[in-house]
């Protein structure tokens, strides 16, 4: 009896605490809604996306058979609009066997070098990109959950580091820019939060698609510090902190930004 | 004779304009202002007032509004920069462009004349101030004429 009560009583206070969270609304905001309406229009029409033709080939490339196992992706994972739903959402991740997380390109890498017997895409790959937008194009909608895993927790600290390093010649942190001052204008530009809610995305001033680890770079060489180069481990530390501060928003895969 | 003495002048002085390496000039700091010029010369407005609007050279419109009409986007991250030779004396202004943090640890305005305490800087841009002593003076000509 007194166990029963002790549980409703325990109910009841999740549920207040989960009501006023919701009364204290999330203020954070996707760069999806600080864009144009034209652009917003773009990205919510998938006739008129760019970035879908990338899904279009990434679910080509997913059937196709590859490497000296002659496997395709959908050989072992099947249909991808149920196995890989909600992968992107919880991604980086430690593959199994591993200590260090991989990114979702890192991912598809290393099914194709260890399942496929395939050589690794390079970076910034028009298949590569494919295939992951493709991916993660089935956690459309969902939230951005990143898992409960201690063993990230050191590669999301020192993503939140980096986060918060002062670096350049122009001596900027990304904090500077997507905390203390997200909202107001950068040479006429609103500065985005800095949410990775739509990658890979279709990036209009470049007129293709491209990865996080593309979009942390113009990042860099807009501070003047010195870009990682694209294998390096610090984008998939930021990636783990962007996400965990995403946590709870939606993933738009494949975003269309400015 | 005279050749060879320029030919010499010109070995040492090649290398340090090619690497522009650590500034040649140790700015004066007298309470929070630089009286006198980084060059030894007054600065030109006019050149100020094209290194303030490039997005490239000065940067400054990035983050600040300033009245420069023909540049349509500009920044409010930052005062205005109208008024700045009102509120401001030419030593103030160029100690704020040489290195802000000198006045407050926390500005996040980058020291346009300063090459020590930077992380992780670009290869290009090792070891070089964002503008020379002549461009920072050519700015703080610029801005002293911008008076309320």
């Amino acid at each position: 009896m007194t166990a029963r009560l002790l549980v409703i009583g325990l109910a009841l206070v999740f549920a207040a605490s989960y009501a006023a969270a919701q009364v204290g609304a999330d203020k954070r905001r996707s760069g999806y809604q600080d864009m144009g309406e034209a652009l917003q229009k773009m990205q919510d029409d998938d006739t008129a996306n760019p970035g879908m033709l990338f899904v279009q080939l990434g679910g080509q490339l997913w059937n196709r058979a590859v490497g000296a196992a002659d496997k395709s992706c959908a050989d072992c994972h099947g249909d991808a609009a149920v196995s890989m739903k909600g992968v992107a959402a919880r991604y980086p991740a430690i593959p199994q066997g591993s200590d260090r997380p991989v990114d979702l390109e890192g991912r598809i890498n290393l099914c194709r070098t260890e399942h496929q017997k395939a050589e690794p895409l390079p970076p910034e790959n028009r298949d590569l990109l494919a295939l992951a937008v493709y991916v993660a194009h089935q956690s459309r909608d969902l939230q951005i959950a990143p898992p409960y895993d201690p063993r990230l927790d050191a590669f999301r600290r020192e993503g939140a580091e980096i986060y918060r390093l002062r670096q350049g010649q122009l001596n900027l942190s990304c904090a500077i820019c997507h905390d203390d001052n997200a909202g107001k204008k950068l040479a006429g530009i609103v500065i985005p939060e800095a949410h990775p809610t739509g990658y890979p995305i279709y990036r209009l001033e470049w007129q293709a698609l491209g990865s996080l680890k593309r979009r942390l770079r113009n990042c860099l060489v807009g501070i003047r510090a010195e870009a990682w180069p694209l294998d390096a481990p610090e984008y998939v530390a930021l990636e783990l902190y962007l996400m965990q501060r995403a946590r709870g928003l939606k993933l738009e895969t494949p975003a269309v930004r400015p | 004779m005279r050749v060879l003495v320029l030919l010499a002048l010109a070995f040492v002085a090649g290398p340090a304009v090619a690497q522009q390496p650590a500034p040649p000039v140790v700015p004066q700091i007298v309470d929070d202002s630089i009286p006198r010029s980084l060059t030894g010369r007054p600065g030109d407005a006019a050149r100020g007032r094209a290194i303030v609007a490039s997005r490239s050279v000065g940067l400054c419109l990035l983050c600040h509004s300033g009245p420069i009409t023909e540049e349509r986007f500009q920044g409010d991250l930052a005062p205005s920069l109208a008024g700045a030779g009102s509120r401001w004396s030419e030593g103030q202004l160029r100690l704020r462009i040489v290195d802000g943090s000198r006045l407050n640890a926390d500005t996040i305005m980058p020291a346009y004349y300063r090459i020590e305490g930077l992380h992780r800087v670009a290869r290009n841009f090792e070891g070089r101030t964002i503008l020379t002593a002549a461009q920072v003076e050519d700015v703080v000509a610029y801005l002293v004429t911008l008076r309320d």
